[in-house]
This record gives structure tokens, C-alpha cells and sequence, in this order.
């Protein structure tokens, strides 16, 4: 047959069709065949990693910063098994991505051939969806299918699985529009019924005397306009706003209405807030437990409203009064009209006081910290980043920890889409990879991976790929030669004993750097602070500033673990209820 | 579906046992996403029937008894829509009315001294011998699962016996419009 063409041309041609760029992954045996496709075509650009890990969580920072879909393509067995973390990190974060992963033939299926797993076997409960083809004839549209389930509703990943012998076989290509996806695969809100409930939702905002806005990632994977629509209904409404760690930017910092990020180290007035409103209006959050403590006081007195595209997180762990199951953009524009069309008036007194309570709140300065001597304060370190790349177009990238928590502490994001942190699965290792996709999807923009000494060593390999790809990605490490957020909990809820949290023998950053024919930097003073960041944003190169912060600074405010949001934690001197710190331990 | 998604679940609420049927493409693996979530989120799963139910259309039917407060069955629920080969979740005993039934095949270890017994309670039970090439005694019985219990037990008074069951299989029992 003439319009036959092989497996392997399959999938380069369908990601083309896809609109695919870029493609971050790592060959191996049962991918020789698409890697041999890959080399004969120019269009699809493919960024080699040097472990697969690495390549998901490239792909996921390049589709947090981009919006687009991020590729992986990797071998079977340990290839495939490596990229698990990173699809779990883009399963609890609906990040889309789109993996691919080489088998063996199909004939040594089950026979625990070389470098053979049980892929689809190992990724179904981290995936939104996966497939093993059989089939060369259905390749082309089990990936239009795929890319279509990654994007569709709540996003995540969708792993394709194919089989050597399936790559090399011949078979035809059909094109991404003659593929008819079955409704039941899809997500699609039923329009009629949100409609009442919009309406009932609006009505509850317009009456509230304490209404508060809790905004959350779903509002960014809903497309930038989501944003604008939110901050325009907040505007209209004049209501106070705070953030998840995930919805960072939805609303911009210097916004008047925003309280800033809210939860475990959010902010004393953002929870003080949500303890007290009366009306709390979640749009595209979840109700996660970092967010809000002990669930039986919770926001003890308010009606709460939750917009989600995914109806499990309805009634999940908090009970709502009026649902409304659907995209982000769609249901707030509604309710920008209905608010328009029936004239809704919210009371401003009621409001002038509510402010004025949340006023107070804010005059606890909750992120005060004492910075006296010389020695850099972790928090001052990302201050100044921040006062330095504020007029940059920045992308900021984290690890987890403490570091993680005072960037979203500390560094003001004034747009959505860039800032990019592991939320629900907390993956250390995850920011310098998302830091290269990011690079790679943005290359004139400032990438700043955020980083602490002990999260950037789980995938410093990756310095290979940052220079081997010229992509001038900076890692700012706020060294203090512990896992600091370890330590902080061991400090709090374990006696200060300090159970293998020292990161003993570290590398030289400076010479580490170097040796990737890369820039290394290093501050140990506040003197030297302001020099090497701005050292590190002229570089035209991959950097790693090395910055020796003090080493038991703990983050705070905090609410410990089995806490509620009016019972924060301002700094280590307050000292915690001896019992409920008891109940918090065995929590995470 | 929509109807359980949007209603708040009751505020208290006492465990209960819960049919669930499931419309599943019949691809390869939909049942494992299907048994993965349970086990995943520590749900129970106290029987569980598949078969493929409509040969042109390559729908699979699977019926799960689960037990767990109104709460836990509507995330259950919830959570089984969001697999993308599922067509439809069904709490039958939300919808009322439903009539279920299971088999049960019970080897029965049969002797001269109580073969008159067994087969009074075998017809009492309406269980019917299945003729077999070793012409031992195996009767299948089928019902209420209540009525498989009541029969096993009594069985079990009078001599030894092997059993295998199907578990439970339901249907909605509300009345449709023939044409759908």
C-alpha cells in the first residue's frame, strides 16, 4: 500500500499535526525506531535530558509556562519507570503531558524480557489515561485521543505505551479532524443546570457581609482570560481574595484586594479571613489539607460556593452549599453577567467593616523576620531576587521546602503562569527540570529556579542538559546545609533531635558549576547579595548562585498540622497547645 | 448521574451496603482502573461481576457491592466517572427499585443416610441438580442473595459442601419507555 508509512512515522506525524514543538526524553532500545524518525525530520526539536525523570518534569514546567501540552518520550522498563514520580507530580498538579514510552515486542510480552514492565500496569493510577497499542492502524488515533484527554476538563498526563514491533510495522495515518472521540471519554459540564446554580451563587456573593474569594490553580489551567474574568468579578464585587499556592498570580500581588497566599504558610490575614467570612467563593481549588487544617474548623460560619471542572472534589473533604461543576472562564463570565444583569449591589458598609477587621489582621506583619548582622537571611535573599527581576519578565521555579515556601512568601507574582512548584505531590528535584522546560518554551525570558541545597541535588545532572542546549537557566540556592522544612518539623514536633537532616559533604556549587562549563556564584554575606544577583541575571549562561543563608531560620507563620486557620503560628516563641501539637504529629 | 453529583450528601449518615453498576467500554485494562481505584482509596468491594453486555457496542457491564456511609458511596461514585472508558455509574439502591439475584453452585458431599434430606431442602429451595459426566451431586441455586445465604446454611446442617458464587448482579426495576 502506497500511503502506508511506519509506526514511528506515525507518532512524529501525529504530535505535528498536534502543533508539538519540542519533545524532552531520553533514548533507549525500544525507542530506536522513533528516535530514528526523530533524526530524518527538522520540525519537532527533541531536548535530550540525562535522566528521564528530569524530561517530565522539563515537560511539565514547559506546559505550566507555555499552556501547550508537554511532550516525554522515553524507553520501556527503568525508562518508563523513572518518569513515574513526574506523572504522579503532573497527575495531583493537572499538568498535561503526554508520554511516551518504547516496550518490547509484542511477542516478549509477559516473558520479563530485557528492559520489559508492566507500563501501563504501573502508570494507571497516575495517569489520566493510558494505552498500550497493539495496533498500528489505531496509533494515529489513540495520540489525536490522547492529546485531546490530556487538555480535556481537569488536565493531566496520558501515557502511550507502543510496542517495538508496532513502531516498525506499516500502517495508515489518520488526520487529528476524522477522529470522533466518544462523549463518555470527555468531560462536558451540563450548561442548563449551572445555570441556576450561577444564579444562586451570585445572589449568596451579593448578599455576603464577609465574602471571600479563594482562588486556586484551576483558575490558571483555565487559560490566561480565566484570570482576567476572576479579577474583574473580584473587582466588581470589591471582595478581599487569597490564593493557593497553586493559584499564585490569578490575581495579581499589588492587587488591593489581594491578601496573598493562604494555608499552612500562608498568610495570618488570608486565614484569619477564611476563618471568619461568611460567604467563601472557591473557584478552581480543592479544599487540600495544606490549605485548610483541621477540617472540623474549618471556616466555621460561612456558605461556601465551589467552582471545579472535576466533580470528585465537590463534597470531597468539606461540604459546599452551591456546586457549580465547570471550566473556570466559562462560569465566571456567567456570573460577571448575571451580577451585571440583575444590578447586584454588595453591602458596602458591611463590607467597609470587614476590611477594616482584615486591616488589623494585616497589621500583625505576619512575614516579619529579624533581619539584623551580616549573615543573609533566606527571606531577605528572595526579597532582593525579587526587588532585582521585578521589571524582567521572570519565570520563577521551585523545589520543595522551606525555600519553596518563602518564594511564595516573598516573591510577588503579578500574572499567572509564572510560577512554577511542585503543589501536591511536593517533589524535591522537581524545579530545575521545570526551570529547562520553562527555558526551552520561553527562550528570551529570566528562569530562576528557587532552590535549597539539598532539593537541587536530586536532579543536578540536568546541568549537562541546561548547557548542552545554551539555555541560560539560573539556580538560586538558598543554602543552609539542611533540609530545612526536615529540620523545622524535627524542630517543632520531634525534640530538636535533627535525625539525618544535615546534608554532611556537599558539593562546591561554585567549582560544581564550573565544571559544567557553567557560572557558579556565591554570596555569604548581605554585602555581596545585591552583586551576585545581579551578576547571575547578566550571565548569558547557565548559572548556580550559592547563597549561604542562616541555617535554622524556620518559616513562618505556620499552622502545624491538626491546627486551624485561627490558630497560626507567628514564630517559635508562641507556644503551640501541647495536645493538639500531639494529635498534628501524625499527620503530614 | 448529575442528580447525586450536585445534591449535598446527607450529614449524617449510617453505613449501608450499595450496588453499583458500572457501563465500561470493554477495552484492555478497564477493569483493573476500575478495582485500582477501590483499592487505591481504601474502598471495599464485597463482590463484583463482570460480562459484556451488548456485543455491537462492546459495553461491559460491571456490578460492585460496596458497603460505606452515603458519603464515601457518592465519592465512590464520583470518582468511577472520572475513568475515561466509563459510560455511566448507577447506585441502584438510590434509584429505588432494583431487583438483584446471584448463583451459587454448591457440591454437595451426598450419603444414603442423609441424601433424603438433601434433596427435600433442595426442592423447599427451589435449587436444581445440574446433570454432570461424573454424576456427582452439584445443584445450582439461584436468587436473593438472602435466599443463597438462608439455603447455604441449612445445607451446611445437614452435610459437607463445596460452594462457589457468583455474588449479586441488579437491575433498576423503574419502569421504562419500551422504545429507549
Amino acid at each position: 500500500m502506497n500511503n502506508e508509512i511506519t509506526g514511528a512515522e506515525i507518532v512524529l506525524k501525529s504530535l505535528a499535526e498536534q502543533g508539538v514543538e519540542v519533545v524532552f526524553g531520553y533514548p533507549g532500545g525500544a525507542v530506536l525506531p522513533i528516535y530514528d524518525t526523530l533524526f530524518k525530520q527538522n520540525s519537532i526539536k527533541h531536548v535530550l535530558v540525562r535522566q528521564e525523570g528530569g524530561a517530565i518534569h522539563a515537560a511539565e514546567g514547559y506546559a505550566r509556562s507555555t499552556g501547550k501540552t508537554g511532550v516525554v518520550l522515553v524507553t520501556s522498563g527503568p525508562g518508563a519507570t523513572n518518569v513515574v514520580t513526574g506523572l504522579t507530580d503532573a497527575m495531583m498538579d493537572s499538568v498535561p503531558i503526554v508520554c511516551i514510552t518504547g516496550q518490547v515486542p509484542q511477542h516478549l510480552i509477559g516473558s520479563d524480557a530485557f528492559q520489559e514492565c508492566d507500563t501501563t500496569g504501573i502508570t494507571r493510577p497516575c495517569t489520566k489515561h493510558n494505552y498500550l497499542v497493539k495496533d498500528v492502524n489505531k496509533l494515529s488515533s489513540v495520540f489525536h485521543e490522547a492529546f485531546t484527554i490530556a487538555q480535556n476538563g481537569r488536565p493531566g498526563p496520558v501515557l502511550i505505551d507502543i510496542p517495538k514491533d508496532v513502531q516498525f510495522a506499516s500502517g495508515t495515518y489518520e488526520e487529528k479532524n476524522k477522529i470522533i472521540i466518544p462523549s463518555h471519554r470527555l468531560f462536558e459540564p451540563s450548561p442548563d443546570f449551572e445555570k441556576n446554580k450561577i444564579e444562586e451563587a451570585v445572589e449568596l456573593i451579593s448578599k455576603a457581609k464577609k465574602p471571600i474569594f479563594y482562588i486556586g490553580g484551576g483558575c490558571i489551567n483555565s487559560g490566561p482570560k480565566a484570570s482576567k474574568l476572576v479579577r474583574e468579578f473580584i473587582n466588581m464585587v470589591g471582595s478581599p481574595v487569597t490564593m493557593t499556592l497553586m493559584g499564585l498570580g490569578v490575581v495579581g500581588s499589588s492587587d488591593k484586594n489581594s491578601l496573598g497566599m493562604l494555608g499552612m504558610h500562608g498568610m495570618y490575614e488570608a486565614n484569619m479571613a477564611m476563618h471568619e467570612c461568611d460567604v467563601m467563593i472557591n473557584i478552581g481549588a480543592r479544599f487540600d489539607d495544606r490549605v485548610t487544617g483541621r477540617l472540623d474548623a474549618f471556616s466555621p460560619n460561612s456558605k461556601k460556593i465551589h467552582i471545579d471542572i472535576d466533580e470528585s472534589n465537590i463534597n470531597k473533604t468539606i461540604n459546599v452549599d452551591v456546586p457549580i461543576i465547570g471550566d473556570v472562564k466559562q462560569v465566571v463570565e456567567k456570573m460577571i453577567t448575571v451580577w451585571k444583569e440583575k444590578k447586584f449591589q454588595i453591602d458596602d458598609k458591611a463590607l467597609k467593616l470587614w476590611w477594616d477587621k482584615i486591616n488589623k489582621w494585616k497589621q500583625v506583619d505576619c512575614l516579619n523576620y529579624n533581619n539584623e548582622g551580616k549573615q543573609i537571611k533566606p527571606q531577605y535573599a528572595v526579597q532582593r531576587l525579587y526587588e532585582l527581576t521585578k521589571n524582567t519578565k521572570t519565570f520563577i521555579t521551585t523545589e520543595v521546602g522551606q525555600h519553596q515556601m518563602w518564594a511564595a512568601q516573598f516573591y510577588k507574582f503579578e500574572e499567572p503562569n509564572r510560577w512554577l512548584t511542585s503543589g501536591g505531590l511536593g517533589t524535591m528535584g522537581y524545579g530545575f527540570p521545570a526551570a529547562i522546560g520553562a527555558q526551552v518554551g520561553h527562550p528570551d525570558a529570566l528562569v530562576v529556579d528557587i532552590a535549597g541545597d539539598a532539593s537541587i541535588l536530586m536532579n543536578i545532572q540536568e546541568m549537562s542538559t541546561a548547557v548542552q542546549y545554551r539555555l541560560p537557566v539560573k539556580i538560586f540556592i538558598l543554602n543552609n546545609e539542611y533540609m530545612g522544612m526536615v529540620r523545622q518539623w524535627q524542630e517543632l514536633l520531634h525534640g530538636g533531635r535533627y535525625s539525618e537532616s544535615y546534608t554532611d559533604s556537599l558539593p562546591d556549587f561554585v567549582k560544581l558549576a564550573e565544571s559544567y562549563k557553567a557560572v557558579g556564584l556565591r554570596a555569604k554575606t548581605t554585602d555581596e547579595l545585591d552583586d551576585v544577583i545581579t551578576q547571575m541575571i547578566e550571565t548569558k549562561n547557565t548559572v548556580i548562585a550559592d547563597i549561604w543563608v542562616t541555617k535554622e531560620e524556620n518559616c513562618f507563620p505556620m499552622i502545624q498540622s491538626g491546627s486551624a486557620h485561627n490558630e497560626m503560628m507567628l514564630s517559635k516563641d508562641q507556644k503551640q497547645d501541647k495536645k493538639s501539637a500531639e494529635k498534628g504529629k501524625i499527620l503530614v | 448521574m448529575n442528580k447525586s453529583v450536585y445534591a449535598s450528601p446527607d450529614q449524617v449518615s449510617e453505613t449501608k451496603r450499595h450496588i453499583l453498576t458500572v457501563l465500561v467500554d470493554n477495552e484492555p485494562g478497564v477493569l483493573a482502573r476500575v478495582i485500582g481505584m477501590f483499592s487505591g482509596r481504601g474502598y471495599n468491594i464485597d463482590s463484583l461481576n463482570v460480562a459484556e453486555v451488548s456485543n455491537d457496542e462492546n459495553i461491559s457491564r460491571i456490578t460492585i457491592v460496596t458497603h460505606g456511609t452515603s458519603e464515601v458511596v457518592s465519592q465512590i461514585e464520583k470518582q468511577l466517572l472520572r475513568i475515561v472508558p466509563v459510560h455511566s455509574v448507577t447506585n441502584l439502591d438510590q434509584e429505588g427499585n432494583s431487583v438483584e439475584a446471584e448463583v451459587a453452585l454448591v457440591y454437595i458431599y451426598i450419603s444414603e443416610t442423609n441424601k433424603k434430606k438433601v434433596y427435600q431442602l433442595c426442592d423447599l429451595y427451589r435449587a436444581r441438580k445440574i446433570e454432570n459426566e461424573n454424576n456427582t451431586t452439584i445443584f445450582e441455586i439461584a436468587g436473593a442473595s438472602e435466599r443463597v445465604n438462608r439455603f447455604i446454611k441449612e445445607i451446611n446442617e445437614i452435610t459437607k459442601v463445596e460452594i462457589v458464587r457468583s455474588g449479586p448482579v441488579a437491575i433498576s426495576s423503574i419502569q421504562k419507555n419500551e422504545e429507549e
